[in-house]
């Protein structure tokens, strides 16, 4: 146990909080208490990170633990961070604190709901501290499914059908996962499950070849990886805005980290084999979910198809194994985290107030809603990539170090890749160009009135961070880019 | 011959006390008395369950006949606690005006069948396991038929016996035949005895049948679902947890101390009877509208889960075993609990009466979620671990299409449970159950299952634990 333990025993504290509570200004003490202290706990690990880094600790991992949990198979509870996890809690902890604010309304059953979600929040922390397989594979499925019953019970639309559809989907990719997983660990003969261990042994190349596609379609479920994205779209689309912000945000990032992490850390040498499998099925994606998001009317449709482009770019930047792609990638993840957590926060106080999500039924919102509607446009251009704001900053490092292969294969795919940007563009523009700006559509919208302080907050610090990301992205992607190089190490070698 | 060496079998002669004292005291004791008859059994009986849970050394009575193995302490206290689990949910039925007059019967007929479990995890010889086989199957014939003035459980109780004595009798014929090619019943002879022959195979084929019968593999599952359906719901859930975990452990220890040999005989047939377990069970629980026939095909399947622990025949895999009955009675006996005082208070057992109970039973309605979603095996109930550890006992020897195959239809497993949580938290009823006002002992029960539920994965020692006993070939 060292204090990256933290990350779980907060959560695990706010559902034993939530259970002594009885009122919903309870629950939101509870909940903003730990959101609160979980922000801290993430700015003290990067401070920290940064300072054991400048002072030259050049170890792979810091702040190492490691207890035994279960001896027979080697199964331990080990903690430990990177630049890439530590960019990860920064994410997962802005979504989980902005998420707590944008559900603050949340209505049947709050109680119950923020159970869910602290539950969901265990899940997430857990995966990005863990250096273990088997922990990893637990804390991913803990991250699964609140998700059914948070879709299903305060979704909207089609929630029964989504939910189901998202969790045995997802549950799918973890079967192949722990094929996969324990494959790892037989197969290896290891005697340990830590990742950092076995990657120091040689998985035999025959053995590979039979659990990298497993182990990276697993992963890519959850990364919405072509033909396994269906789930993500009505997922997106039905679930309650806080479980929106956090699976688009963080729980889509478990799917790229891991597959980073887990598939292409163990097995290199089968990783650049059927690289190009993946790679072409990735541009599909890129692509593939840019014109879908073109087509749909629903903002939750369009953006969950924007989040199946963005994060097929993620999967596709690391399978890229070049430094600068690599970090693109992770800068990705945290740009996509941020602006997607933002659009779905946004889209569900739209719906809350125009009670539609239909592009065809709204119109002029600026002109009632300022706030909200200046946020959205902030948002669609951090998505289409504008300078200074963060979509730019990954998108431009994931399309440098792209170009860097030159070979005809991987032109090819990049710049089929980077005609995605036109496209997000394109419905980015055309929405907010209908819907925000133009003349009012309703009568009724008139009366609508503005953000509350809540609402203000959530979307004002998703806002800064995005700011933040885009205007000052060094010291992040500094601290990725070295993080990065051991895993690159092994593929490379 | 030493009588004293009999007093070692400590477990059955304690259980024989109980049974005894309580017989006596069931005709003796006078009106004042009476009452306490239920509280006085359950003391009894956690006494014998503390007495009996410290692990001895392994020792031999009779000659070989009995054998005692620390393994076997773990599995009994694990029947125990499940079998004080099932009597403190069946409390209240046993309350009931027209079954007060029956409790002693009640209780006399479950520890007979528990000490023909007992009988045989514990023998040695063929001829003590068919007396425990034996004694196990028809007490329970009787309780399966002992809500009298329902038809259903009279014909249950009739497709039990006859389906059971069948299995047994099947059962009994590969014993000969094995006494034939060999000429010993004894397990420590024929572990070298049993070299593959022909007649042999047959032998074990036969054999087998009886126990796949009592653990209810497809295709031996027929009589799993009516019988089920029509028994008492505490009936059910003893049929389903304790019957099938003594069934389980025996096996294990049969197929590596007896059948050893023949290793690459019965993994192929434990392979396909695990595939088509689980799968068959897995569609047809889909289809079930009857919570009752439901558990009764998701209880199939999860013995098809458990043959994965057994196929590897390791000591991982015994482990492995005893560590998912352990779940598996928590988690079963946790969502029987559920169904039998709702069925119990108000006759529902279809899946539609369960529509919108989390609206007026929240309690009730979480604790069946958790045992849903531990038999499911998601983290971090611990139904989790316990698949996890007989997937990576079968993947250890190589039964990596199998694991996959149970892997993927753990999701089909998933899609059924979720239907009922479903029903519970997201549909929307008219007319959801009343409030549902449970008694002390069932609420004490449920604590027990969930604290289970949510406890024994975190703590490995559990696991460590039974590890030390484990064996294997």
């Amino acid at each position: 146990m060292n204090f990256l333990s933290l990350f779980v025993l907060i959560p695990i504290f706010m559902i034993l909080g939530l259970f002594i509570s009885n009122n919903r200004k309870q629950y939101l003490i509870v909940m903003t208490l730990g959101a609160s202290l979980l922000m801290i706990m993430s700015g003290i690990v990067t401070y920290m990170y940064l300072t054991e880094r400048a002072a030259g600790n050049t170890a792979e991992m810091l702040f190492m633990a490691d207890t035994v949990w279960y001896a027979p198979f080697n199964i331990h509870y080990s903690v430990g961070v990177d630049g890439i996890s530590v960019a990860m809690l920064i994410l997962s902890s802005i979504i989980v604190f902005t998420g707590v604010f944008a559900s603050w309304k949340i209505d049947p059953l709050p109680k119950e709901f923020f159970l869910w979600f602290s539950l969901l929040s265990i899940g997430v922390y857990g995966f990005f501290i863990t250096t273990d397989l088997f922990t990893m594979f637990m804390y991913y499925e803990i991250a699964l499914i609140p998700m059914y019953l948070l879709i299903g019970i305060w979704g909207t639309g089609r929630k029964e059908y989504s939910a189901m559809k998202l969790t045995l989907m997802l549950m799918g990719g973890s079967a192949l996962l722990l094929v996969g997983i324990l494959g790892i660990y037989f197969g290896s003969g290891a005697t340990t499950m830590n990742f950092l261990e076995i990657a120091k042994l040689h998985i035999p190349v025959e053995m590979q070849y039979y659990f990298f596609p497993l182990t990276f379609m697993g992963f890519g479920v959850l990364g919405a990886l072509f033909p396994f994205h269906t789930w993500s779209p009505d997922g997106h689309a039905s679930a309650p805005t806080a479980v929106s912000m956090l699976h688009a945000g963080v729980l889509m990032k478990l799917g790229g980290y891991g597959c980073f992490r887990v598939a292409m850390f163990l097995m290199p040498e089968a990783a650049h084999e059927m690289a190009w499998i993946f790679l072409i099925l990735t541009g599909i994606s890129v692509v593939y979910g840019a014109f879908g998001a073109i087509h749909q009317t629903d903002l939750k449709y369009i953006n969950a198809y924007s989040s199946v482009s963005h994060c097929g770019l993620v999967l596709f930047a690391i399978l890229m194994m070049n430094e600068t792609a690599t970090t693109g990638a992770i800068l990705q993840m945290l740009s996509h985290g941020l602006m997607t957590a933002l659009f779905f926060a946004l889209i569900g106080m739209i719906y809350g107030r125009t009670h539609t999500r239909d592009i065809r039924l709204m119109g002029g919102l600026m002109k009632v809603l300022p706030f909200l509607g200046v946020s959205y446009v902030i948002a669609g251009m951090a998505s289409l990539g504008l300078p200074s704001l963060s979509g730019f900053v990954a998108e431009m490092t994931i399309f440098v170090g792209a170009f860097q292969h030159s070979d005809i294969f991987h032109r090819v795919l990049t710049i089929t890749a980077v005609s995605s940007i036109v496209i997000t563009a394109v419905y980015i523009l055309r929405v907010v160009g209908k819907i925000i700006f133009g003349p009012i559509y309703d009568k009724h919208h008139e009366e609508l009135t503005d953000a509350v302080w809540y609402e203000r907050l959530s979307v004002s610090v998703l806002i800064i961070a995005i700011f933040a990301m885009g205007s000052a992205p060094f010291w992040i992607s500094s601290m990725i880019g070295e993080s990065v190089a051991p895993i690159l190490s092994q593929l490379i070698k | 011959m030493d009588y004293s060496s009999f007093l070692q079998m400590r477990e059955e002669l304690s259980l024989i006390g109980v049974m005894i004292f309580l017989l006596i005291f069931d005709i003796f004791a006078s009106k004042n008395l009476i009452k306490y008859f239920q509280p006085i059994a359950f003391v009894l009986f956690a006494v014998h369950i503390i007495l009996n849970c410290v692990p001895r050394d392994a020792f031999e009575v009779a000659g070989g006949m009995f054998q005692y193995h620390p393994m076997q302490t773990y599995i009994k206290t694990i029947l125990n606690v499940g079998t004080l689990i099932v009597l403190l949910q069946a409390h209240k039925f046993l309350n009931n005006e027209e079954n007060k007059i029956k409790r002693g019967e009640f209780y006399f007929l479950i520890f007979s069948t528990l000490l023909g479990m007992y009988l045989m995890i514990s023998s040695g010889n063929f001829l003590l396991f068919f007396i425990g086989l034996e004694t196990a199957s028809i007490p329970m014939a009787a309780l399966v038929a002992f809500d009298k003035y329902k038809n259903n459980a009279a014909e249950a109780g009739a497709k039990y016996i006859l389906s059971a004595v069948f299995a047994s009798s099947i059962s009994v014929f590969g014993i000969s035949l094995i006494y034939g090619s060999t000429g010993t019943v004894y397990f420590s002879d024929l572990a070298t005895l049993i070299t593959g022959t022909p007649l042999q195979i047959m032998a074990f084929v036969f054999f087998a049948v009886g126990l796949f019968f009592k653990i209810s593999l497809v295709p031996f599952h027929l009589w799993t679902p009516d019988v089920y359906e029509g028994a008492q719901t505490n009936i059910t859930s003893y049929l389903s947890v304790i019957s099938k975990g003594s069934a389980v452990f025996v096996l294990f220890t049969l197929l590596v101390k007896v059948f050893g040999n023949l290793i690459d005989q019965w993994q192929p047939i434990l392979w396909g009877l695990a595939v088509i377990s689980i799968t068959i069970a897995n569609i047809f629980a889909i289809r079930q509208k009857n919570l009752k026939r439901f558990l009764a095909f998701s209880s199939i399947s999860q013995a098809g889960y458990i043959i994965l622990a057994i196929i590897s025949g390791t000591a991982i895999g015994m482990t492995s075993l005893v560590y998912y009955v352990l779940v598996y009675v928590f988690s079963n006996l946790a969502a029987f609990g559920v169904l039998s005082v709702i069925e119990e208070r108000t006759g529902k057992v279809a899946l539609d009466d369960y529509n919108g109970l989390y609206q007026t039973n929240p309690r009730l309605s979480f604790v069946m979620m958790l045992a849903l979603f531990s038999l499911a095996g998601i983290p971090p109930f611990a139904g989790f671990f316990s698949k996890f550890f007989v997937f990576a006992a079968a993947i250890d020897q190589g039964f990596y299409v199998l694991v996959f195959i149970a892997l993927l239809n753990t999701i089909i497993s998933l899609y059924y449970y979720l239907l009922v949580i479903k029903a519970m938290f997201l549909t929307k009823s008219e007319t959801p159950i009343e409030l549902i006002k449970s008694d002390f002992p069932l609420k004490l029960s449920l604590v027990i299952c969930t604290m289970g539920i949510m406890l024994i994965g975190l703590f490995s020692a559990i696991y460590n634990q039974i590890a030390v006993f484990g064996f294997g070939i």
